[in-house]
């Protein structure tokens, strides 16, 4: 059914990111798709590294440790925008568009007052894309 | 895309060894210091303490007096602009020249090749985008209100006491002594405060705020309260500086609009001009750089172009191309008179002017150099200072010689006084109306000159929302965008408050005097920049020898 599994990582959190690793790896064994992680940064340091290459090594060594649970290779590609803040959701459904992905596969948090003004980055793809999102609660 | 820095950080320093000379290279500017670490997470929200509470309260504080106590703001703050642009002239003056040469000397040493973001970095983007949002976030909305009014305003008090010249002459005079306020002294300033954050953030991974430049000099002890009360007074500065600009400028479209439609002066229009402006702001802020501001910075520059190109046009189009030759010649020759801070006796210039706008840009500088910041990396220094400094000067040295030549052409050959009279009451809003009223189609290039100042203000809002969220976050720029809407809200309130209470001047002059320390925490950074670069290149020059 699926071919194709994204799943948009945010380094600053990743200790918020494993169930939603793990049921990509399992929706990917199940469906034998592939995993494409992706992640988007600025040039400008962040809280997850402090320039892009640091950012890609992080995440080449996250999509590994992936690779390794689910036994099979993990992609990983790191997105340098200029404004992640307000541009991270558009560039996020460009990437998977460009990638051919299928099935977005993402970690949120349990919304809160704020969603009611401003949505989550899952419930913009999950409103806005043409993809199929599987939103998982951290 | 991706921009590579050149090694993982493991820890407060990198060693680097020449395999040539085995010589031992320690890179002393970095820190381990995190991008957030003093940051405070609450209700979804992420801020820097004490930063964002201290600015945040103080400024509150500061328009609480001003509309409390008017009279008493009024005579504290208001005397303030008069006694440090009088008093400290000559400390602008010397900081601007000292910036200006300081540029052209990176430029012309081997540092200019230091690429920023590292050696692979690639910029975010192209020539056009960039030079129109710098243009756009800084001083763009310049051209509207003083291109006719400044050059006309100086030619009939000519600066530098040479009354009696002739009437070409004193045409040039004019111009020179305008575009010496609008080209290279005020995008070096801002280009030395750009560089400086760019270079210590992109390339020696220190937060995107002022005090990471002050690292060199400070070293650790800029994370703590030196660096608190350079990041505040940052805030400070580009929080009433915007504010007190919007403000003028919904007085000054307010008055345009009731020259041109008859549309009553009040507060109430002053007002729902404020509200447009905010409102296309937020839009502007929640569709991000590329959405936003890039997109309406590009729109506003061809819309400019349309109409300079239409007035060049209809105008005396080769003597207009000639003039343009002309008067950078002119600037050229009167650069060293008016740079000059020594005997000065045209006071009326001097104070009025010059120390004024130095003053004004060097308070600016937080804001426009850390958004300059924002959309540099991945430019060579040498790329970075010439395309800052001079594109936006030869796009000022045009518009000013378009616009104001053609103005003063009005005035000594046709006899026309309408500009006149506009300087003579100053009038700066209705300068660029009167100008346009003895052209063709002028109801329809009045309007394109409404839309203009309108959406520079949008541009310049929807920026300092950015920077000011960015200064009040640590530096983290994927703080939530929440926080961006709260800070363009922020503005709006202010603008409309001072509006409505009175307080404008006196804020501005509080501003304005954020100039003075910020001239020093200037000079610093550039001491700063010239040890960060040399020790980089030092590094590049020893990793080289690695390979």
């Amino acid at each position: 059914m699926y071919r194709h599994i994204g799943v948009p990582v945010d380094l600053a959190h990743r200790d918020k990111l494993d169930k939603a690793l793990r049921t990509a790896c399992s929706l990917s064994a199940t469906f034998e798709a592939r995993i494409s992680l992706v992640g988007v940064t600025a040039p400008a340091p962040g809280s997850a590294a402090h320039n892009p290459a640091e950012f890609a090594d992080r995440l080449d060594e996250l999509a590994g440790e992936l690779a390794e649970y689910c036994g099979h290779p993990v992609a990983a590609l790191t997105e340098v925008i200029g404004d992640p803040a307000a541009d991270l959701d558009r560039a996020l459904d460009k990437r998977f568009h460009a990638l051919g992905v299928d099935l977005v596969v993402m970690a949120s948090h349990v919304p809160g007052f704020r969603e009611y003004i401003f949505h989550s980055n899952a419930g913009f793809l999950a409103s806005h894309s043409d993809l199929s999102v599987f939103v998982v609660r951290d | 895309m991706r921009c590579s820095g050149r090694r993982s950080r493991t820890g407060a320093e990198t060693v680097h060894q020449s395999a040539s000379d085995s010589e031992v290279l320690v890179d002393e500017y970095t820190s381990d210091f995190e991008v957030g670490q003093d940051n405070v997470q609450a209700l979804g929200l992420d801020f820097h303490n004490p930063v964002f509470a201290i600015s945040g309260v103080s400024v509150i504080l500061f328009v609480a007096f001003t509309l409390s106590f008017p009279e008493t703001a009024e005579a504290w703050f208001g005397a303030l602009r008069p006694w440090l642009t009088s008093n400290f002239d000559w400390f602008f003056m010397i900081a601007g020249n000292f910036l200006l040469l300081f540029c052209v000397v990176l430029v012309v040493s081997p540092v200019g090749s230091v690429r920023i973001g590292g050696p692979d970095a690639e910029p975010m983007y192209g020539y056009t985008a960039w030079v129109s949002m710098l243009f756009a976030a800084g001083i763009g909305i310049g051209i509207m209100f003083y291109a006719v009014l400044e050059p006309m305003n100086h030619l009939l008090n000519p600066p530098l006491g040479l009354e009696g010249l002739a009437p070409d002459a004193q045409r040039e005079l004019a111009m020179a002594a305008t575009v010496f306020h609008w080209s290279l002294h005020p995008w070096a300033i801002y280009a030395v405060v750009g560089l400086s954050l760019a270079f210590f953030s992109y390339n020696k991974g220190m937060p995107l705020i002022v005090r990471s430049a002050m690292y060199p000099i400070f070293g650790e002890r800029v994370w703590g309260w030196p660096g608190h009360v350079v990041d505040v007074l940052a805030v400070f500065a580009t929080l009433f500086g915007l504010a007190t600009s919007l403000g003028y400028g919904a007085e000054q479209s307010a008055g345009g609009l009731h020259y041109l439609f008859g549309l009553p002066d009040s507060d109430g229009l002053r007002i729902a001009i404020v509200l447009v402006i905010t409102a296309m702001a937020l839009v502007s802020v929640l569709r991000g750089l590329d959405g936003g501001i890039k997109i309406l910075s590009e729109a506003n520059m061809a819309m400019a172009a349309l109409l300079g190109l239409f007035i060049l046009l209809v105008g005396p189009t080769l003597a207009t191309l000639g003039a343009v030759f002309d008067n950078s010649v002119a600037y050229l020759k009167y650069l060293p008179e008016l740079s000059n801070w020594v005997g000065r006796e045209d006071t009326g210039y001097y104070h009025g002017w010059t120390t004024f706008y130095w003053s004004w840009w060097i308070a600016f500088s937080p804001f426009v150099g850390l958004f300059i910041a924002r959309i540099s990396s991945g430019r060579t220094v040498r790329e970075f200072l010439l395309v800052s400094i001079l594109a936006p000067s030869f796009i000022f040295i045009l518009w000013m010689t378009i616009f104001g030549h053609a103005a003063m052409d009005q005035y000594l050959l046709g006899g026309y006084r309408g500009v006149v009279d506009t300087v003579e009451n100053f009038q700066p809003e209705l300068s660029m109306f009167a100008f346009l009223s003895e052209y063709p189609l002028a109801s329809a290039t009045s309007v394109i000159g409404i839309v203009l100042v309108l959406v520079f203000f949008v541009t310049s809002m929807d920026s300092g929302a950015l920077v000011v969220d960015t200064m009040t976050a640590g530096g983290k720029i994927d703080a939530p965008i929440a926080q961006r809407v709260f800070w363009c809200c922020f503005l709006g309130l202010i603008g409309i408050a001072l509006l409505k209470g009175g307080g404008l001047s006196s804020l501005q002059a509080l501003a304005l005097a954020t100039g003075f320390p910020f001239g020093l925490v200037v000079i610093l950074m550039a001491i700063s920049l010239y040890k960060g670069l040399s020790a980089e290149r030092k590094l590049l020059q020893a990793e080289q020898g690695d390979v």
